[in-house]
């Protein structure tokens, strides 16, 4: 047996921290594991910044799989890509913000801050290490905006840009404009309380007429800004309403501040009195701290992502045995286009090179590559892996198989459309009756005493205005909200929930969604394998990341690996290794040569020989996830279930044995077939819940009322939804479903409660008893005392059910 | 019991002062990363010297 140094010894890359398979790799006595980590290295020492590995220990990622092509960032050049890119540009400064996935820790927020040390054009430097993101200012006569995308991807920091990064740049201002008038809500609110405070005692006696006159007028002034500016959002909303012949919640609350800010300017210079502007502060400021409630967003996650969101901007086009890069939006059918390894395929074309291996994850979720040999039509969204291939251009890469469901209309519609929300439908009767009840007391109290009748009616007007009312339904939802983000289960926002609320039909994806890798059904057939065998093969698949080696890699449990003499990994081939002079090779059927016909429908098959010798082959196929049975059990006690899967229906038997049979397996679907299936589902009066994972799934998720997307990495990858929920919490569907019902109900109650308030100021203001000390007292109780029972209802709800047991940030 | 007009103006200014301040740090984007500056502030001119009193390793931030 040869002596040699077992890899498994060795030393880590300075780096990365990763092995280093041979220890030729050195600079300074320290030791790389490849070319692209020691060229890191030498650049981040030559600008004295070696202080990046100081900070954390190996605190690169590897650098092997990186692109070595130098021509691909030519497109940077194009004035279109780049005015795409830059936020911000003028003679001498641009800005520009990249999506740098590879940011880990802290010494990748160091390095990248320092980026002026290492080229002088750069001026600033900025990362936002939640969403991994840098933001660069440079003087573009100093540095072009390519050669600074070279500069990160050679400290291995390459930017991921996307094609929908060339888009119109997303406004995040809703937020802060909320923020802005709770603001100034609370500013005038805490102001005018502390000047009304003395009229609610007989302190403002001692003080004397001059100050009683002074407090009043000063809380018109502060009123204003309320009125004028904190309410605005409530008009338009309410005047959007009413223009369209409906009325929501928004138009009795601005009914209320009308009424409030016209009697008391009428109160405090016609009768000199009081006035209840205090309390008009006061709704305000809870009105808007509510909305802000609901408007809980996940920064790290997207759910609006589209196809463009994966595609890539620029693409190698061959002209005339040159390569140029041109952007992807110049491409045109019958263009000839060069796709390399981890490349995507940006638009349905034909295959002219004799083998590729597209890996469709991102599209169907299985994880195995597929091979494609010359000739066969490639589709747009899948990756190649291995040698470079080339194809010519069938269709444009909007118009393809996948792309073309983006052009469907369901996707111009706006979900929100589809359930008309618990409170606007109440707000409606309420504002009528409310409306009824004071025209009723002016009516009546007219005969007796007119100036009382006139108290009497705004009275009724202000009090009933919904402020408990329209309190409950964001507290609950925005609270609900929390609890399902608790559970790794991520809203788009509150209206999803009671839209979830109201399913009735569960669609599931099968591939991806229903399966889980790790679960792989893995037999082997041949002859029997001894431990030296499998430990041969351990170490093998440890060296592939290709999906099926990992299969194996688990099969194979905690085998022992041995050190081989040599192992090569054909990319999307398999592997061979030698040990003690004999080839041992593991891989496709073309890979191992002269292997025996197979006859097996469906799954993968790895094929094993030595020295060219028939051993076996593994069959592997896709398994259920654990908890996916018992979720289906739970679920069809109360929905109709549907499976939908772009596979051949040879699984169907299986399927229907484990999952049940009271479930519609349809199998063979394309991209747009899932989506149809989803909309006559609607059109026949159900409420849709879809649940799937690939870009496949994207036109079924928007066809449904609810769309969820899983995933295995929560801010990774996942198409437009409604909802993205962590495959982890796979088995808590059901759970998300009743407690979506249930906090509909906890609305209801607080509803209830609301009203029960309602009723106590209504009666006091129909005999014209309210004052202002009563005004200022029912408002802010009734409404903390809904915040507090909405909050106390959800969360009990929750813990009943298990939500809240466990905690994860 | 006049000099209370003084001291509302007082307050009043005050209090705006401070919702003046803050929507000048809103807009300067203050609020919008509220993670990264408690890396960044670690960071030293001469993170050796800082090392060398610390003897655990700095945690990761993964």
């Amino acid at each position: 047996m040869k002596s040699s140094l077992s890899p498994r010894t060795s030393v880590k890359c300075f780096h990365c921290g990763e092995d280093c398979e041979d220890h030729s790799l050195t600079k300074e006595k320290k030791c790389f594991c490849c070319q692209g980590c020691k060229l890191v290295y030498e650049v981040l020492s030559e600008n004295d910044l070696c202080d990046f590995y100081e900070i954390e220990a190996n605190p690169g990622k590897s650098q092997k799989l990186k692109s070595s092509q130098l021509n691909r960032f030519d497109y940077l050049d194009d004035a279109g890509t780049q005015k795409g890119l830059l936020d911000f540009q003028n003679e001498t400064e641009s800005h520009v913000t990249f999506y740098v996935p590879l940011i880990h820790c802290a010494s990748c927020i160091w390095l990248l801050e320092n980026l002026y040390h290492i080229h002088s054009g750069v001026i600033f430097s900025r990362v936002d290490f939640l969403k991994k993101k840098v933001q660069i200012k440079f003087l573009h006569d100093k540095v072009s905006l390519k050669e600074l995308v070279n500069l990160l991807s050679t400290i291995g920091y390459e930017p991921k840009i996307n094609l929908s990064d060339l888009d119109a740049k997303k406004d995040y201002t809703s937020d802060k404009r909320t923020i802005k008038r709770l603001a100034v809500a609370g500013f005038c609110f805490g102001n005018m309380m502390l000047f009304s405070i003395p009229e609610y005692f007989s302190e403002a006696k001692l003080l004397g007429e001059g100050f009683k006159g002074l407090f009043n007028y000063l809380n018109v002034v502060l009123s204003l800004p309320v009125v004028f500016y904190a309410a605005s959002d409530y008009y338009t909303s309410a005047w959007n309403a009413v223009k369209q012949h409906q009325i929501n919640m928004d138009v009795p609350i601005v009914l209320g501040i009308i009424a409030f800010f016209l009697y008391s300017l009428w109160d405090i210079f016609g009768l000199n009195q009081s006035g209840y502007m205090d309390s008009l502060g006061g709704l305000l400021f809870f009105l808007l701290l509510g909305k802000l409630y609901q408007q809980k967003t996940f920064a790290t996650l997207e759910f609006d992502r589209d196809y463009k969101s994966y595609f890539p901007i620029a693409v190698t086009k061959m002209v005339q045995g040159r390569e140029e890069v041109i952007p992807l939006a110049k491409l045109q059918v019958g263009d000839l286009i060069m796709v390399r390894d981890e490349e995507l395929i940006p638009a349905d074309s034909i295959l002219l090179s004799t083998k590729a291996n597209v890996d469709y994850s991102f599209v169907t979720g299985e994880e195995v590559p597929v091979p494609k040999q010359k000739g066969e039509l490639v589709y747009a969204g899948g990756r190649q892996k291995g040698e470079p291939v080339l194809l010519t251009i069938q269709k444009s890469p909007s118009q393809g198989y996948l792309t073309n469901l983006w052009n469907n209309e369901s996707f111009g519609k706006s979900k929100e459309r589809l359930l008309e929300p618990l409170a606007t439908r109440i707000s409606g009767r309420f504002t009528w009756t409310v409306l009824t009840i004071a025209f009723v007391t002016l009516i009546v109290w007219s005969f007796s005493d007119f100036s009382i009748a006139v108290k009497a009616f705004t009275s009724v007007l202000i009090v009933a205005c919904p402020c408990a009312l329209s309190m409950s339904t964001p507290f609950t939802l925005g609270n609900t909200l929390r609890i399902f983000g608790r559970g790794k289960f991520f809203l788009k926002n509150a209206g999803v929930i009671e839209r979830m609320a109201l399913l009735d039909t569960v669609v599931f994806d099968k591939t991806g969604t229903l399966t889980d890798p790790v679960n792989a059904r893995i037999t082997y057939n041949g002859e029997a394998l001894s431990e030296e065998t499998l430990s041969i093969l351990k170490s093998m698949v440890d060296r592939s990341t290709h999906p099926l080696s990992n299969r194996i890699n688990y099969w194979l449990g905690n085998k022992k690996g041995l050190s081989l003499d040599k192992v090569q990994e054909i990319k999307g081939q398999g592997i061979e290794a030698s040990y003690k002079g004999q080839v041992v090779r593991l891989g496709s059927k073309e890979f191992v040569e002269n292997f025996s016909e197979v006859n097996i429908q469906g799954g993968n098959l790895v094929f094993l020989t030595i020295e060219g010798l028939e051993i076996g082959y593994f069959h592997i196929e896709s398994g259920l996830r654990d908890s996916a049975s018992g979720v289906i059990r739970q679920i069809e006690k109360s929905y109709k279930l549907h499976v939908l899967s772009g596979d051949h229906s040879h699984e169907q038997i299986s399927l229907r044995e484990i999952l049940g049979d009271k479930i519609q397996f349809n199998f063979n679907q394309s991209p747009t077939d899932k989506l149809n299936y989803l909309q006559k589902l609607n059109d026949s009066g159900h409420h849709t819940l879809m649940i799937g994972d690939g870009l496949n799934d994207a036109g079924a998720l928007q066809a449904s009322q609810v769309g969820v997307a899983v995933t295995d990495r929560i801010s990774h990858f996942s198409p437009a939804s409604d909802a993205i929920l962590d495959a982890d919490s796979f088995s808590k569907i059901p759970l998300f479903l009743s407690f979506a019902k249930d906090s509909r109900n906890i609305i209801k109650a607080s509803f209830a409660l609301s009203f029960l308030y309602n009723i106590v100021g209504l009666t006091l203001a129909v005999q014209g008893l309210l004052s202002p000390v009563i005004c200022a007292i029912l408002m802010p109780v009734s409404s903390i005392s809904v915040v507090i029972f909405t909050t106390l209802a959800t969360n009990a709800v929750a813990w009943k059910k298990g939500l809240l047991t466990q905690k994860t940030d | 019991m006049e000099v209370i007009f003084l001291l509302i103006a007082v307050s009043l200014v005050l209090a705006g002062t401070f919702l003046f301040l803050f929507f000048k740090a809103m807009k300067s984007g203050q609020f919008d990363d509220d993670y990264t500056p408690s890396v960044r502030i670690l960071f030293d001119n001469h993170p050796k010297k800082l090392l060398k009193d610390q003897p655990t390793k700095p945690k990761s931030y993964e």
